[in-house]
């Protein structure tokens, strides 16, 4: 094998690259000047990102262990973005005095994560698969942690690790179930061997609940609201947007093409998982009062409704998911940025606090505002196209009963947005949260957020590009 | 560039413009310059659609453009106009221009009030020159969602809940829309080919009678239900009680004929089997609506309920009309929706003058105002008069041609609900009378209200423009009525096709 093959995996060298030196650049700075790790750490992380756009190869190593395809780099472009969106966001909060000591960690952990996700996006086994998951899990068990004097924090790092552990359990149960009956670990092995026999309908059942806990879809979403709420506000916004997000490729990845051949027997476990997870994920979103919590459960109902693409099983459905995990990358976080800058300027995280918040802090107001509404699937904001694709995916394959129940639980989201909405201007408050400046680099993470929000659903060429890498990978 | 285009631009600029003033004055002028501007180009859009016609392109969508937006979807910013759509711009460039002046006074957050307005309007437009069924439903979307802040922010009474019903039932309406819209483009192809979202590509074909009935519902109900289509209805009253005056205005005035015109260019047009087979169930909904609503307007004491009850009832008259398929039924709904929609914006506008005088809308609290304020009387009394049909005024020739039309078919059915739904003008009568006669005649009933001031310059702009657009109507109605008539023939020759009448 040539070594200039391993351009291939350029996204997962080079992020442990920048993790390396974000360690060594730990070692060499003094105490006093720690802070300033957290520059080092952005610069080098935004020149990562870069650098994963720029075209490259694409191709197999290791036998066809590692896979490297347009759209899987485009999914780790994606991921790529996010973080460096999350990174921004985070920078203020690393800057307050109970973080100085563990700046460097928070980078360190969360590239790690990164790392096996891109290694699980690429995976053409279910070893490096394995490898990846775990990779990607441990670590944010310890950025669940991190506040590690406050219990609730150090309670959903517990939480986090007891139920992923379980999760890995369960899914590896299934894997080892679904290698004796197909006699190997090779996606490309499987996907001609798997057949709908009972062996491999017990193992694909076991595969499926341990992702739908990485995913949260009801009924394994008991750890999120908990986590969620006792994480620190940026370590929830990374575990909602880009450890879901990546699991929703990979979920997406291995259904599409290791168990394509039983299709059939996946779409009603997969139909029956949708209803539950936009319904039960809505009807808990509606009862919250902590902000982070509600963000929780509409996260689980967002869930739900990615399931539907995966319903419209083929090209349209793919492109379907990936476009709106790239939408849900910028308004998530466009949503949790305003929770974060607010939390961190105020420690409000309750609904009621925001009462009033239009009055002292309209950009905000609207910037929350449009991130729901886009999470609601308003147009002419991106959300809304993103919904929309998903649903015609999943008519295409002809379950018009499930698009009629997904959009009526759009609408019952809608509800709960509304509720926020109503919060920040329409209740009255006496003292509102007193009008304050965000960080730059929040301020640039906002900025990313709301024009990505607003420009990816008109921008018509980035879902057909999505839509043409897609027609590559499935064939 | 095209004048279509130019009439979705015109309102998002005024938007930007507005964002940009100082104080709430640079704000309403800035708006009102902008609609002023909007309703020129309208005018200009009239005249440039009836010269075309003259030249004998009496059927086809003029002034059409497309843009491809998702070629791997054939999604496209497809718009074009025929004489319907030409009418309810009209309607709505007028309204709106009326409403920017009924709101003159406003001045808490004006700017964010005017852009809301706006933002509402540019979606109207958006959704009547749309031949793109996504466009469609984008706009149709995009309409609704200011509404929540109208009503939430600047509304009166109990306008949070009001604002969350209202937005809640018509967003489950557009998740039927969503799901027939879908069924649509799915079966757009029955002979295999490319898919399409555009609604003319789809009247050229026939989609299967199987799909019709399962999709036809959801779409027309999704639409209805914006129409007031009873017993979807609930939404209307409390939502125009609690929005303030330029919101009921063009709410009752534009939007809700965004649901009568979804039923028929989408719903009716592009499923016609379905239509057919399913209109008696709809007709009997209707027939409910229009004598439901004209009975609860009796017994309601707040100016506005009584408004919000009689669009029930008015708009349940657009359906059933729709409903019965024939060109000069059809004719009088369209008629009826844009005289309803003058006629409601003038109602409401007025309301919102008088409670901005007396402040309340109990007209047990009220009597007498004739000799206070009297061009505002005048007005009303005008506007009550066409509300019941009085010859001359616009909702004489709408009404007339609705049951005209309807009677025109012979069986027993449609003869006894249009003899029924015909009753509703005897009802309308009596709680128009009624109201007129209770506020505005007889001995002053709150001394307070002696002292009263009659319209400001910006109240007569307002409410004259829509006095002349329903006198216009009235007195002059073949017009309108030839172009509408015009553009109606493929859609009644459509529905005509699968069952002669």
């Amino acid at each position: 094998m040539d070594l200039g093959q391993f351009i291939l995996m350029r996204h997962e060298l080079l992020l442990t690259i920048a993790a390396l030196a974000i360690l060594v650049a730990e070692i060499f700075t003094s105490e006093k000047n720690k802070s300033k790790l957290i520059n080092f750490a952005l610069v080098l992380f935004a020149l990562v990102t870069f650098i994963g756009f720029i075209p490259g190869e694409t191709g197999n190593l290791f036998g066809g262990s590692f896979q490297s395809s347009q759209l899987t780099v485009f999914m780790k472009n994606v991921l790529n973005l996010a973080v460096l969106i999350v990174f921004l966001q985070a920078e203020g909060w690393l800057r307050k005095p109970e973080n100085a000591d563990k700046i460097s960690e928070y980078f360190i952990l969360t590239l790690s994560t990164l790392i096996g996700m891109n290694f699980m996006i690429s995976a053409g086994d279910f070893l490096i698969f394995y490898i990846g998951l775990e990779t990607a899990t441990i670590p944010i068990a310890g950025l669940a942690a991190f506040d590690k004097y406050k219990s609730q924090s150090a309670e959903a790092g517990i939480k986090l690790i007891l139920s992923s552990a379980l999760s890995s359990g369960i899914l590896l149960f299934g894997l080892s179930m679904i290698y004796g009956a197909t006699g190997s670990i090779y996606f490309a092995d499987i996907a001609n061997k798997v057949a709908p026999n009972a062996l491999i309908a017990l193992g694909f059942v076991f595969f499926v609940s341990g992702m739908g806990f990485k995913i949260s879809l009801v009924p394994f979403h008991f750890w999120t609201a908990d986590v969620y709420e006792g994480a620190p506000i940026n370590v929830t916004s990374y575990l909602s947007v880009v450890s879901k997000g990546a699991a929703a490729f990979i979920f997406t990845i291995v259904l599409f093409t290791v168990f394509k051949n039983i299709v059939e027997l996946w779409k009603p476990m997969i139909y029956t998982l949708a209803i539950a997870t936009m319904t039960i994920g809505n009807l808990f979103a509606m009862r919250q009062n902590n902000i982070k919590r509600f963000l929780a459960f509409s996260s689980i109902a967002q869930a739900g409704f990615i399931l539907l693409g995966i319903l419209g099983a083929g090209e349209l459905g793919m492109t379907a998911i990936v476009y709106f995990v790239l939408v849900y990358v910028f308004t998530n976080l466009g949503a949790f940025g305003v929770v974060a800058a607010i939390h961190n300027a105020s420690g409000v995280e309750t609904i009621s606090g925001y009462n009033g918040l239009y009055q002292t802090n309209p950009k905000l107001s609207w910037l929350m505002t449009i991130s729901l509404f886009s999470l609601a699937g308003i147009p002419p904001i991106a959300g809304f196209f993103g919904k929309f694709f998903l649903f015609t995916a999943a008519a295409g394959s002809g379950y018009y009963i499930l698009v009629l129940i997904a959009v009526l639980n759009a609408t019952i989201s809608l509800y709960y947005y509304l509720l926020v909405i109503k919060a920040i201007f329409i209740e009255k408050n006496e003292q509102p949260i007193p009008e304050f400046r965000s960080s730059n680099s929040m301020r640039i993470a906002l900025v990313m957020c709301i024009t990505g929000v607003l420009v990816t659903g008109f921008a018509s060429g980035i879902f057909e590009y999505i839509r043409s890498i897609s027609k590559l990978f499935l064939n | 560039m095209n004048i279509l285009t130019l009439l979705v631009l015109i309102p998002v600029l005024t938007m930007v413009a507005v964002l940009f003033t100082k104080d709430y004055k640079g704000a309403r002028l800035a708006s009102a310059i902008g609609m002023g501007i909007e309703l020129i180009a309208t005018v200009y859009l009239v005249l440039a659609y009836l010269a075309a016609r003259k030249t004998g392109m009496m059927h086809e969508m003029l002034f059409t453009s497309d843009f491809m937006w998702y070629p791997s979807l054939n999604i496209h910013f497809a718009f074009g106009v025929d004489g319907i759509a030409v009418a309810m711009i009209g309607l709505t460039s007028i309204v709106i221009f009326a409403g920017i002046f009924a709101s003159w006074e406003l001045q808490f957050l004006t700017k964010e009030f005017f852009v809301s307005l706006i933002l509402l309007v540019t979606a109207v437009y958006g959704f009547f020159i749309s031949l793109d069924l996504f466009t469609m439903f984008l706009f149709y979307e995009l309409a609704l969602i200011p509404m929540y802040l109208l009503i939430g922010l600047w509304g009166t009474g109990p306008k949070e809940k009001s604002a969350m019903k209202l937005t809640l039932m018509l967003m489950a309406g557009s998740a039927l829309i969503m799901v027939g819209i879908l069924g649509l483009y799915y079966n757009s192809a029955p002979g295999g080919g490319p898919l399409t979202f555009n609604i003319l590509e789809i009247s050229k074909i026939s989609i299967p009678v199987a799909a019709q009935r399962f999709f036809f519902p959801f779409a027309f109900v999704g639409f209805g239900i914006l129409g007031a289509l009873f017993p979807f209805h609930t939404w209307s009253p409390d939502g125009h009680a609690s929005a303030p005056t330029a919101v009921s205005m063009l709410h009752a005035g534009v939007l809700m004929k965004l649901g009568g015109y979804g039923c028929f260019r989408v719903a009716m047009f592009l499923m016609p089997q379905a239509a057919q087979e399913m209109a008696w169930i709809f007709i009997i909904l209707t027939t409910i609506s229009v004598v439901y609503g004209a009975f609860s307007a009796i017994w309601q004491t707040d100016l506005k309920f009584i408004n919000a009850y009689s669009s029930v009832s008015h708009c349940g008259l657009v359906i059933f009309a729709l409903l019965m398929m024939n060109e000069t039924a059809m004719d009088g709904a369209i008629l009826q929706m844009i005289s309803h929609g003058l006629m409601t914006a003038l109602f409401f506008a007025l309301i919102g003058m008088i409670y901005g005088r007396t402040h309340t809308r109990d007209i047990r609290q009220m009597g007498g105002l004739m000799k206070v304020i009297p061009f505002l009387a005048v007005v009303y009394m005008i506007a009550g008069f066409a509300s019941l049909g009085l010859p001359g005024l616009s909702g004489f020739v709408a009404e007339m041609t609705v049951f005209v039309g309807s009677f025109q078919h012979q069986d027993m059915f449609h003869r006894v609900v249009t003899v029924i739904v015909a009753s509703s003008i005897v009802i309308t009568a009596v709680y128009i009378l009624k109201v007129v006669g209770i506020l505005l005649l007889g001995p002053l009933k709150d001394q307070h209200h002696a002292e009263l001031t009659d319209a400001k310059w910006y109240e007569k702009l307002s409410t004259v423009t829509l006095v002349l657009a329903v006198a216009a109507i009235g007195i002059a109605p073949l017009w309108l009525s030839d172009t509408i008539v015009a553009s109606l023939k493929p859609i009644v020759a459509r529905l005509a096709m699968v069952i002669p009448f």
